[in-house]
């Protein structure tokens, strides 16, 4: 049990979340619910996989997972935005759809050894005591871009001319529409975003924080997860990472505790009874099941400030929008 | 004025949808200065014409041109460029970003970082320079309806707009606001813009346009013609296609035998605090009772109790029979039917079609039902009948409830519980919201259903709708009958006493 080390951890994973979770937070702010996430991760973490051992360059494996994950979730895009079908529905099939992708073209890929994105340390900032060790010490270069990403996409959504119009189409789709701005467009470009995005965290896991290819153990529903954070953080990406790191840092935390015989001088019954160990590690996926619940409440969701028009397809001159 | 060019000039215009002719061969001229009055029922086609001018629709065939030149439009961003803004009946505002923000939404500038506060001092002197006066940080949700309005007029102006649709401005706005707003029309005329004014009220339209254009069922009745020397009925004719009764003919009729008794009813309402306080009235064969009272104060409690929709103490009998705090299953059963306050949530079904509005009471009665299952094409087959016989205005028996205009809604509610043949029918509000033709005809069912012998109780709070329908008017305040009086010798002076409060003296 060292607190520098699961804090440590806890960014580094977090990380992960934060990626796919801002990712989500972009399509669900323009009206686009994507509950495709985690097929998106899988396609991301192995394509990247894969192309960094064939291509033998990390970056090149990243850029093409945020590719090839950004393609599949145009697909979620062209029959929710266009066909204007079932968002849930479309997003669920897309999770099978990246999933099995992923596992077919993956196979083979596991026990590769692929070039990885390469952790550092920033020199001065690493030397504070406590802070410098956890936060600037030994982390991979995307932990690091995952810092300046979540204040950079809060600013964007928050207080830049496209970030605006992002959150008028989810808002108020007839509104962007009468001014001039197209809904559609917006609506497949952040989509696309979304999906980047996800991909990014997919090869976050397969090429930096937990690297290899375990078939669909290696996202092991944190797609879910991310989808969740975005109702636990409000649709705020300052609030998505840190949501992100907590819950990495929980997940390494039960890793840990389950370490020493010993704990506080007593017996560690989590090392003791493996089974209560098992239970702890369930309750991220608990807390995703609560938020998702609580998500599917309308009421729930305009108390928590969820996009007006998320999940319903906007048309023209139709009643009620 | 001969050799400038109008400002709008809209020509042949044609416009589709499917199954709908909406617009055919509209003209529509406006003069630089002006305000040019759109006039026209719900549904007539004003809204889908200005939809055009403003970019969000494609004409099927038709010429537009704007200040002498030919244009074709793509998008609301070239109808925007060319000088044209609209002020949407439904706010297109996004709720919750602030004015500065909806103003700016589909701007170029700024360009990427947004520094509100430069923006803010910019909107603020535009409302200087028309007196439209609204907190540039609030957000919208946050102002009141007159407030957003002027948000929505601040979006066109702030895009120098010279030419400036609204699309029924009055419809959401208390009296004062109304003044207001005629104010600003005029102040933005004086200034040398030219405005279009959508609206179905007579009133307004001769005191506020300089011309008119009336469109019924797509067709233009009259193109551009003076609003001076126009009469109000003769512009009731030209929008709704015949002579409009304002007050319409009720022939005299003895009442009948007692079908509905009240007796000292007393109910809550949705707060749990008392509503109605030992209601008791009767209500005859072939008769309107009228109910007349502020809003508020017990009549949609009323309503409810005797339709079985809400619990009761106290007896409520139909034909004898009692019926409070029983199912509505057993109100119907027993004749009753219910034109209620809520067209679109309780009247209707707004995700169902025509059809299955239609068929809500009777589907389990052959030949639409057999008991367990439905047979729709017999189903379509009546909705189509009854459609025909109200004169509802819709592509097919297939669309649903929500794409109705009011009017048509009221329609098919109606037409359901006619259908019915129903002894004693509770109707609220039945014309409110409608356009004078609407309203004319929804009068004219009650009381074709009065002659029939049909017993109504007549919710309103139009006072002039109830002395020209009722025989007798029971006034309510505060959940108690103040008295009531008949409608035939009637003094407005006492029934306004009694809804504030008075009881009605002894006789």
């Amino acid at each position: 049990m060292n607190f520098e080390i699961i804090l440590h951890s806890g960014l580094a994973t977090g990380t992960i979340l934060l990626f796919a979770g801002i990712g989500a937070i972009f399509a669900e702010r323009s009206g686009i619910l994507n509950l495709g996430v985690e097929g998106m991760m899988l396609l991301g973490a192995m394509a990247g996989f894969s192309v960094s051992l064939s291509s033998g360059n990390a970056w090149v494996g990243l850029l093409v997972a945020m590719f090839a994950a950004g393609i599949l979730s145009l697909a979620h895009g062209l029959v929710t935005i266009h066909f204007q079908a079932d968002q849930v529905v479309s997003g669920l099939s897309l999770t099978f759809l990246g999933t099995g992708l992923a596992l077919v073209l993956g196979e083979g890929l596991t026990g590769q050894n692929p070039p990885l994105i390469p952790d550092v340390s920033i020199p001065l900032l690493s030397q504070i005591p406590f802070i410098g060790p956890v936060f600037f010490e030994n982390h991979s270069i995307l932990v690091f871009v995952g810092y300046l990403f979540a204040p950079l996409s809060w600013y964007y959504i928050h207080k830049t001319r496209p970030g605006m119009h992002l959150r008028a189409v989810g808002q108020k789709p007839s509104a962007a529409d009468t001014m001039g701005i197209s809904v559609y467009g917006v609506r497949y470009f952040y989509t696309f975003v979304g999906g980047c995005l996800a991909g990014l965290a997919g090869a976050t896991i397969s090429l930096s924080v937990s690297p290899g290819w375990y078939s669909s153990q290696t996202t092991s529903g944190q797609g879910w997860i991310a989808i969740a954070l975005v109702i636990f953080a409000q649709w705020n990406p300052l609030r998505a990472a840190l949501g992100g790191y907590l819950f990495g840092a929980i997940r390494r935390g039960i890793l840990d505790l389950q370490g020493p015989a010993l704990l506080f001088g007593f017996a560690n019954p989590l090392y003791v009874n493996s089974n209560l160990g098992f239970f702890l590690q369930m309750t991220p996926f608990l807390l995703t099941i609560v938020a998702l619940v609580m998500g599917s409440r309308a009421a729930a969701r305009k108390r928590l400030g969820s996009p007006a028009a998320l999940g319903v397809p906007y048309v023209r001159g139709e009643r009620g929008h | 004025m001969a050799d400038t060019p109008y400002a709008v000039e809209m020509k042949d215009i044609v416009i589709r949808f499917p199954g709908v002719l909406a617009n055919d061969h509209v003209n529509l001229t406006l003069q630089k200065g002006e305000i040019h009055a759109l006039l026209g029922e719900n549904g007539a086609g004003k809204s889908t014409l200005m939809n055009v001018l403003a970019g969000l629709y494609k004409p099927s065939s038709g010429m537009i041109s704007i200040h002498g030149e030919t244009v074709n439009f793509n998008s609301p961003k070239d109808a925007i460029a060319k000088g044209i803004g609209m002020v949407h009946q439904h706010f297109m505002l996004v709720p919750t970003q602030s004015v500065t923000e909806n103003i700016l939404l589909g701007l170029d500038d700024p360009k990427f970082i947004m520094n509100l506060a430069e923006y803010d001092k910019k909107i603020l002197a535009l409302q200087d320079q028309y007196g439209l006066k609204v907190d540039p940080t609030a957000k919208i949700w946050q102002l009141s309806v007159g407030e957003q309005q002027r948000v929505e007029i601040l979006k066109t102006l702030y895009r120098g707009a010279n030419i400036l649709i609204f699309d029924e401005p009055t419809a959401v706005l208390a009296p004062q606001e109304i003044d207001d707003l005629i104010q600003t029309m005029r102040s933005m005329v004086a200034m040398g813009k030219s405005i279009i004014f959508i609206s179905h009220k007579l009133q307004e339209v001769t005191a506020v346009a300089d011309r008119l254009t009336v469109l019924r069922k797509g067709v233009a009745t009259a193109e551009g013609i003076r609003v001076a020397g126009v009469t109000r009925e003769k512009l009731a004719e030209l929008m709704v296609g015949r002579e409009v009764v304002f007050r319409v003919e009720k022939k005299p009729q003895k009442a009948g035998d007692v079908i509905l008794s009240v007796e000292g009813v007393s109910a809550e309402n949705n707060k749990g605090i008392k509503a109605l306080n030992n209601i008791s009235l009767e209500l005859r064969k072939g008769e309107i009772l009228g109910v007349a009272g502020v809003a508020g104060n017990g009549q949609s409690e009323l309503a409810e109790v005797i339709t079985g929709l809400r619990p009761c103490t106290g007896s409520i009998k139909i034909n004898g029979e009692e019926v409070a705090n029983q199912r509505p299953s057993k109100a119907i059963k027993s004749g009753v039917s219910h034109i209620p306050e809520d067209r679109t949530k309780v009247g209707t079904a707004p995700n169902l079609t025509i059809t299955e509005n239609t068929i809500m009471k009777n589907y389990g009665d052959a030949p639409i039902g057999n008991g367990w299952s439905i047979n729709f094409t017999e189903a379509r087959e009546y909705a189509r009948g009854l459609k025909k016989a109200y004169d509802i205005l819709a592509p097919s028996v297939r669309t649903m409830a929500r794409k109705l205009s009011g009017g048509n809604l009221q329609k098919v509610i109606l037409a359901r519980e006619i259908s019915s043949s129903p002894k004693m029918m509770v109707a609220v509000q039945p014309t409110r919201g409608l356009d004078v033709g609407a309203i004319e005809a929804i009068q004219t069912l009650l009381l074709d259903q009065r002659e029939r012998g049909t017993a109504i109780l007549l919710v309103s709070e139009e006072l002039e709708e109830l002395l020209s329908l009722s025989d007798r008017i029971a006034v309510i305040y505060e959940g108690e009958i103040m008295g009531i009086v008949d409608a035939e010798n009637a003094d407005i002076n006492e029934i306004g006493l009694m809804m504030t409060g008075t009881k009605r003296s002894e006789q």
